[in-house]
């Protein structure tokens, strides 16, 4: 009973010290509670069942990504604990000097574990409870699900989860605790605060050469991930621009604060200046000392503000792409394979999309409006390799992937015409004797463009044409989530006279407005393409619905682990530089006495004191942005195909995020080493 | 000659109505400009509490302290750290030097923070390096210096600011004595070559043998002063040492 008195008074006497070990604790469970009762609440909406698939599949690799989540929150809460004993060696020296058994020490800190568990867990889980129910407002919304039946859920299982997950970490920490105290000296217990910190100083021509190489490396790791880019032939070749990247960040921490120190202390005028000196000192001897964790926590950024804006940019691109991109109802596409031999489905070849249809009984007069048919033709020698004439070799050499003997498409001007017209896009004119390519797929306008540039010829049908612009012409045909157009070549008319049909298309869209309707009608041809897929047609079905709700999934599951990951790695780095600073305010309490004793006054103190954090926390905050823009320019490169129109948005929304935490790290970090400062 | 210091009935209560502790009772001197006094008294004398009101980081209770003239128990706040970043020079039993800083830094910082020109603040460093025998340390940091120069660069500090009044709390209390000694030579120097004002508290008699005057604190109130006149250092010695037999048991105990 006694030591369980002693160890509350313990609690509340340095509620200050352990401010942010709770705000850790709470948050850690706030925001694991938060998405993994997503499962719960996600089942109480009204959706339809592709879209529930989607969901099942997001809570599934939530709940994936908690685990890994566990993992850094359990290492996270065992560092932040160790931190806080240290900074009661004292206490417990004096302890074992009175006499009180190291069995006793360890139940005291098992005692105050509990308690904070207990404590930070209820907390949590409150603060989580009502994060959670903004959270099912914001996933309806993604999800366009109806929320006219919304109410509050508690989720028991995220709840047993949370239990049981930081259950374990407070084990580990206990034992932990238990290990560090029995194995302690009372020595350095006694007396660890009083060793005098030995400085100690680089080589500033050491530091100023590993600068140098470290900084070209990573510049050369920066160019491998953008401009090099499309040389990179497999994933695994992003590996050495990684371990670049990871080794020249330690090295550049490294030598980067002797490298500072050196220079300011060169410039005199500002070196000597108020407490300039002071604040300086204190920093550098603070990375020196932290150079491993200062690289983690860079990276950690990194991992995050890429993670943050990518993940974000797509879930926007997404939804705006859909509009832009598939501007009608349907599309059917119906193959013409030059070798099948089932009769029935090489009868089908003769007729249009719309007679099959309304042979399987489809009502397409009733149902369907703005229909549109076309055909896109092909000619076996005209592969895209031959659609490079003369730049093939030079091609070849710089984007070795391509597949260059795949059949080009061919259209006729006027059906793109009429499609255009229909998906509100660019009409084209064309001569006798022109062609003209349009396509949005960036990757393969790049290639093509320095064909037309040329002026390059193509041989169609035994004739020649020639471009009519010197680029690739914004448009599409197929409707789709994301910039998949990799090329058709348009040409008059009479150009296709001598080639075959590769493909019939339709288009169209539904004269019903009621969404139930549509459903109801979209099954229907469903149904019908099913049953005749491979027996008396090969025709394909593509709705607008459905490629709405499987991108809308893909985005709603790509932001929500996005966010978490983010979120979790965002507080994992501020928290561990919050500490570092927090358990060095002992030193910095009496290095602030010695300078109230000559006379500083109250506000520069305050300023250095500010300074010092402040900049603590930009430093690797600035590199991490520096790595980002690389890093966000890379991954715009990989996520092409969904569009990258919308990345600006969603990096002020990762600004925002990282203000909001980080800064909050940040805000009491200060206030803390404030109080800790303070001369009672 | 000028007072530098006047103290005029000071008191400085600790405790409450049910235990109250008397740690200065009424005390009045005065320090004249150039003058190095000591004050001696055993642990719980109300040497350092003195020390502590003077130098404007405890409060008294009752009485004035003025500095050249101005009463410093008047003032508040910024003033406050004013007066003690220009007025005054600080030497501590533990050197206070801060660990990150080099000496030269360390004694920089006393005038940085009266945000003096950088090119001055080495002007006046190489001044006092010379004074004090460091020049050739300046470049070193605390973990590298023995702990005599550490007192010396201390010291550096304490008067590169031309301070009206340098206060030492018991500077040789670390230092071994051959160490003692040579800072105390140089306390003798500054004071004479200098004419630096010193106020220095101490228990040791060899260390307040260098003085030119001592006061003897017992229980809060003076005891005993002596000046040192003309005699040699070492008859100023054995002079202390016969009023701190007087003074009895405690400070015997010290010594």
């Amino acid at each position: 009973m006694m030591l369980f008195k002693l160890s509350l008074k313990n609690i509340t006497k340095s509620i200050k010290d352990y401010a942010i070990y709770f705000f850790t604790l709470i948050l850690g469970v706030a925001i694991f509670y938060v998405f993994n009762a997503l499962d719960s609440q996600t089942v109480m909406m009204n959706v339809s069942k592709s879209t529930y698939d989607i969901i099942k599949l997001m809570n599934n690799m939530l709940a994936g990504v908690s685990v890994f989540v566990s993992f850094i929150l359990g290492f996270l809460i065992i560092y932040a604990s160790r931190f806080l004993i240290k900074r009661r060696n004292k206490e417990f020296g004096i302890y074992l000097t009175l006499g009180m058994s190291r069995r006793k020490i360890s139940i005291i800190l098992f005692i105050e574990t509990l308690v904070i568990g207990i404590f930070s867990l209820i907390v949590g889980l409150g603060i989580g409870f009502i994060l959670s129910q903004f959270m099912s407002i914001l996933v309806a919304n993604m999800f366009e699900a109806d929320i006219t039946n919304f109410k509050f859920i508690f989720s028991t299982s995220a709840c047993i989860k949370c239990l049981i997950y930081f259950g374990i970490m407070y084990l580990l920490v206990m034992i932990f605790n238990t290990i560090s105290v029995s194995k302690c000296k009372l020595i350095d217990l006694l007396y660890s605060n009083k060793k005098s910190e030995k400085i100690k100083l680089k080589n500033p021509l050491l530091c100023t050469i590993i600068f140098i190489i470290f900084a070209t490396i990573l510049g050369i790791a920066y160019y491998l991930v953008t401009g090099g880019v499309d040389k990179l032939q497999s994933a695994s070749q992003i590996l050495l621009p990684m371990v670049m990247g990871v080794v020249s960040t330690f090295f550049i921490f490294w030598s980067l604060s002797g490298l500072l120190l050196r220079i300011f202390t060169s410039m005199k005028k500002t070196y000597y200046k108020g407490l300039n000196s002071f604040t300086l000192r204190q920093f550098s001897s603070k990375i020196n000392t932290t150079v491993f964790s200062m690289t983690i926590i860079c990276l950690m950024l990194f991992v995050t503000i890429c993670v943050l804006s990518s993940s974000l940019s797509i879930k926007n691109s997404m939804t705006k792409n859909l509009e832009e991109l598939a501007p009608v109802d349907i599309q059917l596409t119906k193959i013409i394979a030059p070798d099948i031999e089932n009769k029935e489905i090489v009868i089908d070849y003769d007729l249009s999309i719309k007679e099959t249809l309304e042979k399987n009984h489809f009502d397409t007069k009733n149902n369907l409006k703005d229909l549109i048919e076309f055909n896109i033709y092909e000619e076996d020698n005209l592969t895209l390799g031959n659609t490079l004439g003369e730049s093939f070799s030079k091609i070849y050499a710089k984007y070795k992937n391509l597949q260059y003997d795949s059949v080009e498409t061919v259209m006729k001007i006027s059906d793109y015409n009429k499609i255009a017209k229909l998906y509100g896009n660019k009409q084209y004119q064309l001569k006798e004797n022109e062609y003209l390519i349009i396509a949005d797929f960036n990757s393969m306008i790049e290639v093509r463009d320095e064909v037309l540039k040329e002026g390059q010829k193509l041989i169609i049908g035994g004739k020649n044409y020639y471009p009519k612009y010197k680029e690739c012409q914004n448009g599409f045909i197929e409707i789709s989530s994301n910039h998949i157009n990799d090329g058709i070549i348009l040409v008059p008319d009479h150009a296709i006279e001598k080639l075959k049909v590769g493909y019939k298309g339709l288009i169209a869209n539904y004269k019903e407005k009621s969404k139930e309707k549509r459903v109801k009608i979209e099954s229907e041809l469903h149904e019908i393409i099913e049953k005749i897929w491979d027996n008396t047609s090969l025709t394909t079905l593509n709705t607008k619905l459905d490629i709405a709700e499987s991108s809308i999934g893909l985005g709603a599951l790509v932001t929500f682990i996005g966010l978490y990951l983010g979120i979790i790695f965002l507080i994992s780095s501020a928290a561990i530089l919050a500490l570092k600073e927090l358990s060095e305010s002992s030193d910095n309490k009496e290095r602030f006495r010695m300078l109230r004793k000559i006379g500083t006054d109250e506000k520069m103190i305050n300023q250095a004191l500010f300074r010092q954090i402040a900049i603590f926390f930009m430093f690797p905050l600035v590199i991490a942005i520096i790595h980002s823009i690389f890093g966000i320019m890379f991954c715009n490169f990989i996520l092409e195909t969904f569009g990258n129109d919308q990345l600006l948005p969603s990096i002020i929304m990762t600004a925002i995020f990282i203000i909001i935490i980080y800064g909050g790290y940040f805000l009491i970090t200060y206030i803390c080493s404030k109080n800790i400062i303070r001369e009672r | 000659m000028e007072n530098i210091l006047k103290i005029s009935q000071i008191e400085k209560y600790y405790g409450n109505r049910s235990s109250l502790t008397k740690a200065i009772d009424n005390i009045s001197f005065e320090v004249e400009k150039g003058e190095f006094v000591a004050i001696m008294g055993a642990s719980g004398s109300g040497k350092t509490t003195l020390l502590n009101v003077i130098s404007t980081i405890d409060k008294v209770t009752s009485g004035h302290i003025y500095v050249a003239g101005e009463d410093i128990t008047k003032l508040k706040g910024n003033n406050l750290n004013k007066f003690r970043r220009e007025e005054l020079g600080f030497i501590f039993q533990d050197f206070n030097l801060l660990d990150t800083l080099t000496a030269y830094e360390n004694i920089a910082l006393a005038l940085s923070i009266q945000n003096k020109d950088a090119k001055e603040i080495d002007k006046k460093i190489k001044k006092v390096a010379e004074d004090l025998d460091i020049k050739n340390i300046l470049k070193k940091y605390p973990y590298q210096m023995s702990g005599g120069q550490k007192q010396r660069v201390a010291s550096a500090r304490a008067i590169i600011t031309d301070p009206k009044l340098v206060l030492a709390d018991e500077p040789t209390g670390a230092l071994d004595s051959k160490s003692s000694k040579m800072l105390l030579e140089r306390f003798n120097y500054l004071n004479k070559e200098l004419k630096t004002t010193i106020l220095m508290v101490t228990h040791d008699a060899f260390t307040a043998s260098y003085a030119s005057r001592v006061i003897f604190i017992k229980d809060g109130k003076i005891f005993n002063e002596i000046n040192r006149g003309n005699g040699s250092r070492k008859e100023f010695f054995d002079s202390i040492i016969n009023v701190v037999t007087l003074l009895g048991g405690d400070l015997n105990d010290a010594l």
